[in-house]
């Protein structure tokens, strides 16, 4: 399977993607609603999370991916514009936590010295780790022993418990190697009470609907793959998913696309909304242009700093004084329990 | 009227002594039973939701249609005693 990039997909073009948020029929507008709940314009808090992503590389093909990321992706963030991120790092203490994301980060060939240089700077490291990655080549097999050094809070995406829905998002064999990485945390002390080594998981629903609640679903996830595959973890992160990218694609090839967004209309709570991630997190893409998210990153919508969206010319004046930039697939960060890179928000 | 009606539906599907997810398979077989369509329609994407597979919900219906199949048959009991009433 190849991206919509690869496949010259006229969904691998961010304005066609907004147009086709814009002007859905009927549909209200997310900023209306925003207005309603008196959250515009939606100004930022204090920034406390650096998301970086390092590239659109990665070993999977999922068919949700917002980033239409995959091993043809070829946009990896250089080492110098990693020394960017980390010159914004020691010269901005707010930031507590560094959130990597991707594609797959670690195929970034520079990926361990950029955690290491995190490192030295104090800071909480979260990875996004898509789990095969640590069996899919031996230099690789060694990330859980690497993770556990440096202290890294891993976040890892499973889908469902069961192999069927897994490999169905994500594809074939994907659920197995899933288990297998997961153990392989699990030994070395990841997700296991009392070694402060934090491994939470992600639910994203295999479907053309929303997630259920997030504490119900985290027990069955537990007791399932306890007594099944004899593994432990920390949080179930329920996340929905975004109508941009290949989901949307699928949205629109499924026939889903109307009935899903007016799901996510239905659903949006005011309270969700006004605790959004982009309030106090800033979204690094691989080029060092900054965002609002990761999903703004990937419809090309630039924070709103004119002359300071990119590393090189960062402004934590410009930064707290800007309005987040919102558009209407916005709905899926405010339906119920809201959804945000950490799950739920409400 | 509909008011306290939907308030008891609500009340009856939500986690207690069965979870809300074993209510929605019971309610998925329970709307195959009744033959509603709308109910099918509901309850097959709430139980999907809530995480049944494919096969564990086409058993779910097996056994609604098990124990409909069951009582048409066990009716024929009623058919044979009429029958014995009425022949020579």
């Amino acid at each position: 399977m190849k991206s919509l990039k690869a496949l010259q997909h006229a969904l691998a073009d961010a304005g066609h993607q907004i147009d086709i948020l814009e002007h859905e029929k009927d549909l209200p507008l997310f900023t209306g609603k925003m207005k309603q709940a008196g959250l515009l314009p939606l100004l930022p808090t204090q920034p406390e999370i650096f998301q970086v992503n390092v590239g659109k590389m990665c070993n999977q093909v999922c068919k949700h991916c917002h980033v239409d990321a995959g091993p043809d992706r070829k946009e990896i963030m250089t080492k110098t514009t990693m020394q960017l991120c980390l010159d914004v790092l020691a010269n901005n203490p707010s930031f507590k936590t560094v959130d990597l994301t991707g594609g797959a980060p670690e195929m970034n060939p520079d990926f361990r010295w950029f955690v290491s240089e995190i490192k030295k700077l104090k800071r909480h490291i979260i990875v996004r780790c898509n789990l095969t990655i640590i069996l899919a080549n031996k230099k690789y097999h060694d990330l859980p022993d690497f993770f556990k050094q440096h202290e890294i809070e891993v976040v890892s995406s499973l889908p469902f418990y069961t192999q069927d829905r897994t490999d169905r998002q994500r594809g074939n064999g994907v659920f197995e190697d899933s288990i297998k990485a997961l153990q392989m945390l699990n030994a070395v002390g990841y997700g296991m009470e009392g070694t402060g080594l934090l491994l939470n998981l992600v639910y994203n629903p295999a479907g053309a609907f929303l997630p259920p609640s997030q504490i119900a679903l985290e027990k069955e996830y537990k007791d399932a793959l306890l007594e099944r595959y004899n593994i432990q973890f920390n949080q179930l992160y329920v996340i929905t998913n975004m109508p941009i990218s290949r989901y949307l694609d699928y949205l629109l090839v499924s026939g889903n696309y109307s009935s899903y967004m007016e799901k996510l209309i239905q659903a949006f709570n005011p309270v969700a909304a006004a605790n959004v991630m982009c309030r106090n997190t800033i979204s690094v893409g691989w080029d060092g242009y900054l965002y609002d998210c990761d999903f703004n990153q990937m419809l090309d919508l630039k924070i709103g700093c004119s002359g300071s969206d990119h590393l090189s010319n960062y402004s934590s004046s410009a930064i707290s004084e800007r309005e987040i930039i919102l558009n209407q697939h916005c709905y899926g960060c405010t339906a119920g329990s809201g959804s945000s890179c950490g799950g739920a928000v409400a | 009227m509909a008011d306290k009606f939907f308030a008891w539906y609500g009340e009856v599907f939500k986690d207690s002594a069965l979870s809300a997810r074993e209510k929605s398979l019971i309610a998925l077989a329970v709307a195959h039973a009744v033959q509603c369509p709308y109910c099918i329609d509901a309850y097959s994407s709430d139980a999907y939701e809530k995480g049944w597979s494919e096969s564990q919900m086409m058993e779910a219906v097996h056994v609604a249609s098990a124990i409909k199949g069951g009582a048409a048959l066990v009716h024929g009991v009623q058919m044979m005693n009429k029958v014995k009433s009425i022949a020579m």
